[in-house]
């Protein structure tokens, strides 16, 4: 899968099962700080990232995630691995 | 084989409002914080004790179901939060409500004591050694409430509810269940004192508190919750369609979301009271289908799906087929008695235990 199509699936995912302010979202984007995600958001978005490309994120990994792009990159490598 | 239907439904929850704003007093919190984390708006504080509320529970339930104590040959009592440590607490609400008839024992599984409950009584009437069961899941979970710590302080409170299961030959009640623990995990979730394993001569205030890590046990709570959902489904033959209501524990909204999120289940089939009371353990199970009912939520014949996790990692969920029967056949007076203290002042004993943020 394309980087392109990750993030537009990833905002997809963002946007309906999180909640998250579509127009906020941008790669750079970080989820804490910038689109407001607290600690049971993140575990909220690792799960729905698990079940929307059926990847497997442990705890280890999951704790390199801060922003919008390092969650995109995380998929593309676990997908194309 | 005699099936277990549920004829007779009823709830306590004391009169003692904690709110929002009242814990603002007294931790480092906001009605915000808690209410988009959590989804609790308020909960209840007892005076009274967990065998009082689950009497008065149970005398409810025994008359929506048309019968009295004395019909009862079984009393179980999930509680993870009993009077004391014997005698049980299912021997005390047996005195209270003078069913001696009945033997009677607790059931301590956490949050998922209730379906474990009812699990254990409807297998007791499918083996045909009983007829009549009185399945209780109550607690008093404010005793425990640590106010210096803000992760957990905001998220419990107390009440009861109650099921009156009779043996029948229609093909009803319990369909299929799943009981199930992970004990390696047990650590991320628990009250380590109150047991041998505490150290009496120095006891520490922290370990009689309720400990979690709470992202963990979210992520835990809503895959087991909605996994265990789909294999009771499967065990009883019964698409996701179909179900009528689920009635999951209600821990936090955000778990409940999600784990109807994984179900892809139509939020108006899922059963949310937390606002209102908070995690009440193994009470919220039986006090949710108490509202069900009252709020005519559950229609006659309708398949419930019911789903808990909680400490242990105990997880238990089932599937049962409601009766033709949705309304009581009768009401009870019971209540517990009267309250003369304010909630304050019933929470001043874990302010002096634990301490609380103003002090610290």
């Amino acid at each position: 899968m394309e980087k392109t199509d990750i993030e537009t699936r990833l905002r997809d995912v963002l946007v309906t099962e999180l909640g998250l302010d579509a127009e906020k979202i941008n790669p750079a984007a970080n989820f804490e700080t910038d689109l407001d995600v607290d600690s049971l958001g993140v575990v909220e978005l690792l799960m729905a990232m698990e079940d929307e490309f059926g990847v497997k994120i442990p705890d280890d990994e999951a704790e390199h995630i801060h922003t919008v792009g390092e969650a995109i990159d995380l998929v593309h490598q676990k997908l194309n691995s | 084989m005699a099936n277990a239907m549920i004829t007779g439904w009823g709830k306590c929850m004391p009169e003692a409002v904690l709110s929002n704003h009242d814990l603002e007093q007294i931790v480092d919190t906001s009605d915000e914080w808690i209410t988009t984390r959590t989804g609790i708006k308020e909960r209840r504080i007892s005076h009274a004790e967990v065998s009082d509320m689950s009497a008065v529970a149970g005398a409810h339930a025994l008359a929506a179901a048309g019968k009295t104590a004395a019909d009862l040959d079984l009393i179980i009592v999930g509680t993870c939060t009993g009077d004391s440590l014997i005698p049980s607490t299912a021997s005390l609400v047996q005195a209270k409500l003078e069913a001696w008839q009945a033997g009677a024992f607790d059931v301590n599984a956490a949050c998922s004591g209730f379906i474990y409950s009812l699990v254990i009584g409807s297998n007791m009437i499918a083996a045909g050694t009983h007829r009549t069961v009185l399945v209780i899941g109550a607690e008093k979970l404010h005793y425990h409430l640590d106010f210096t710590n803000r992760a957990t302080a905001v998220l419990f409170g107390d009440g009861a509810g109650a099921v009156v299961l009779e043996a029948t030959d229609e093909d009803v009640g319990l369909l299929a269940s799943e009981l199930g623990m992970d004990g390696s995990a047990a650590s991320i979730l628990c009250i380590p004192e109150h047991g041998t394993s505490g150290d009496r001569r120095n006891p520490d205030p922290r370990e009689s508190g309720i400990n979690m890590d709470g992202p963990e046990v979210f992520r835990r709570a809503v895959t087991t919750m909605g996994d265990a959902s789909v294999r009771v489904l499967e065990k009883a033959g019964i698409s996701l369609d179909d179900i009528g209501l689920l009635i999951p524990h209600q821990a936090n909204v955000r778990i409940i979301d999600a784990t109807a999120r994984r179900l892809k289940l139509d939020p108006a089939k899922v059963m949310i009271n937390i606002e209102s009371y908070g995690n009440t353990s193994a009470a919220t199970i039986p006090v949710a289908l108490t509202e069900a009912l009252e709020s005519h939520r559950i229609e006659p014949g309708a398949i419930i799906v019911l789903a808990a996790f909680g400490a242990g990692l105990s997880w238990g969920a089932a599937v049962i087929r409601w009766g033709q029967r949705v309304e009581p056949l009768g009401t009870s007076a019971a209540a517990l008695p009267p309250n003369n203290r304010s909630t304050m002042d019933l929470l001043a004993p874990n302010l002096e235990f634990f301490g609380h943020l103003a002090s610290s």
